[in-house]
């Protein structure tokens, strides 16, 4: 099912959005009981949704996404349905508004079926962080689907919708991708409003797509994003044009393969990063090895800045407001007992690596010192930049990993980040794309980086790599 | 820098109002050591008279017009709250019994 096909043949009149929400709808019944892919599903909404969608195409309405089914990540607030962010501190939470990304998708006609699952909070890689249970990687259902929009991708790739909205404050979106065997985007910081979006790292955190193919992922970024008054970080800038630039090719394009995007990969992960270099040389760019070695001291810098953020921004779940309370004899016994009982292991972890990082006598050596790495870190992407148009690089160091490979090594899970995180420090624009398949025949991604705003160049490139499907 | 306490971990647990028991110290402090290790890196790093960057485009203030417009559902919102008194958040109690 893709979501141009679905939206044309709604449009047309030759099948309606109750058809295909309804056929959607049994593919989540088939398969959700073993993925747990979908946490909340919201089966009578989705499909009074898409009545109200083929009222709209009857009444003339001309809609980029007719019909089209959509997961969205758990931490996207949709007003009066179940928003847990994969935690057990906001069950049975319903938000009194709705993000502004599930406001632009609605507004477009796209409908949604569900909450999709994800690490706690996003923190994690391979989703097997939730107070609700690990999702399983429906290419392969002893593998996880990656993290921490692990639900969003498993959604997609199981065919139960044809896009899904996730986050991606390190990763979370392009690294579940590459272990799906989908296309990822995490889009330049402030292109994508984050108001209703819960925080977890607020000058990190972007949401974007998951889609089959580049296509597909462009029209949904295309619909979500644009300047939205409710976020103060967002662009002031309309929404960028990439569905008109998707055959624009990399004839003439400078890429520089990063040595540091493919250190430490697997053998099989280098191979295909290889060959979509040639692949890119064979479509007329010009491929350079690159070096950029700031990017190794990404990890560092990222596991105390975005541990510091969430400290500052879970410090609001208190029992006071909404969510869980857990009772004491007086309101600070209270909140300990909410926060312990609410907050999992990971979580916890990363609140107390962050107010360790912040804490008097140790700013200076860990958080203070961290910013000035990110500094460095846009320096070196800048320098790059002047030289080449494109980065090109893994996405993740290996196809899908076992179940409960790396839960019980922190340190192991983080690893799986170290070749997005960059992105993410630099508030720049990055795409990952399957590009042909590892062992057991599992999907590997390819990264494409570009600088701010540069999403309609990376998805034309993304566009080269797709069409040749990995040879 | 020295490596990791456990008494620095409690002390942490605290400011962040979170409760661990002894075998949930023992193994925080082992994790967190773990990853502050490997953030050494930065340590050795001279990085004098680089400016920090805490938010990628630099953050300003955004102010909207000052016109007055819907905002949340009160009733709303506060049919989300753990306990409610008298349309107001209620929590237990903060001020102790006089000595």
């Amino acid at each position: 099912m893709n979501a141009l096909e679905v939206a044309a043949s709604v449009r047309a009149g030759a099948t309606t959005a109750v058809e295909v929400v309804a056929e959607c709808l049994e593919r989540v019944a088939t398969r959700n009981a073993e993925l747990n892919v979908f946490i909340h599903l919201d089966a009578e909404g989705a499909l009074a949704s898409a009545a109200r969608v083929d009222e709209r195409v009857a009444a003339g309405a001309s809609l980029p996404l007719a019909g089209v089914p959509v997961a969205l990540k758990d931490n996207l607030c949709v007003r009066g349905q179940p928003t847990t962010a994969g935690s057990r501190i906001l069950a049975g939470w319903r938000p009194p508004y709705d993000a502004t990304v599930v406001g632009r998708l609605a507004g477009a006609g796209a409908v949604a079926l569900g909450k999709a699952n994800m690490d706690e909070f996003a923190m994690g890689s391979s989703t097997e962080t939730s107070a609700y249970g690990p999702t399983r990687n429906p290419l392969d259902p002893t593998r996880v689907p990656g993290g921490s929009s692990g639900g969003s991708a498993a959604a997609v790739a199981a065919g139960m919708v044809p896009v899904a909205l996730g986050s991606d404050t390190g990763g979370s979106i392009r690294q579940p991708a590459a272990l799906c065997g989908l296309v990822g985007v995490k889009p330049t910081y402030g292109l994508v409003s984050r108001y209703g979006l819960i925080a977890f790292a607020s000058s990190l955190d972007q949401i974007g797509p998951f889609a089959h193919t580049v296509a597909e992922a462009a029209l949904v970024l295309e619909v979500i994003a644009g300047h939205d008054p409710l976020d103060t970080t967002s662009l002031p800038e309309p929404a960028p044009e990439l569905s008109s630039h998707l055959d624009d090719g990399v004839a003439g394009r400078r890429v520089g393969l990063v040595r540091e995007l493919v250190e430490g990969a697997d053998p099989e992960v280098l191979d295909a990063v290889r060959r979509a270099a040639e692949t890119l040389t064979r479509a007329g760019a010009t491929v350079e090895e690159v070096s950029i070695p700031e990017i190794k001291l990404g990890l560092s810098a990222y596991y105390l800045i975005a541990p510091a953020e969430a400290s500052s921004n879970l410090a609001r779940y208190d029992g006071v407001r909404y969510g869980l309370r857990v009772d004491g004899p007086d309101v600070e016994a209270m909140n300990v007992a909410t926060r312990t009982v609410g907050f999992g292991d990971e979580v916890k972890r990363r609140i107390m690596l962050g107010t360790y990082a912040l804490s008097a006598g140790y700013y200076d050596a860990y958080y203070g010192q961290a910013l000035k790495v990110r500094t460095r870190m846009i320096e070196a992407f800048a320098r790059a930049y002047a030289r080449v148009d494109t980065l090109l690089g893994a996405t993740a160091p290996s196809v899908a990993f076992a179940l409960g490979a790396k839960t019980q090594d922190p340190l192991a899970m983080y690893l799986s980040d170290v070749f997005t995180i960059p992105t993410n420090l630099a508030g720049e624009a990055a795409v990952s794309v399957p590009f042909g398949a590892g062992e057991g025949g599992l999907p590997i991604g390819v990264q494409l980086l570009g600088p701010a705003r540069s999403e309609a160049r990376l998805l034309a490139a993304a566009r080269v790599l797709e069409a040749e499907g990995g040879r | 820098m020295e490596r990791l306490s456990r008494a620095e971990v409690a002390k942490v647990a605290r400011l962040a109002r979170i409760a661990l028991d002894d075998v949930e110290l023992e193994r925080f402090t082992d994790q967190l050591a773990q990853v502050l290790e490997h953030a050494r890196d930065l340590e050795a790093l001279d990085l004098a008279g680089v400016a920090p960057t805490a938010h990628p485009h630099g953050l300003i203030n955004v102010v909207r017009d000052d016109e007055v417009r819907a905002s949340l559902d009160r009733a709303e919102v506060l049919a989300q709250a753990p306990d409610v008194v008298e349309d107001r958040f209620a929590v237990p109690r903060i001020i102790g019994e006089a000595p």
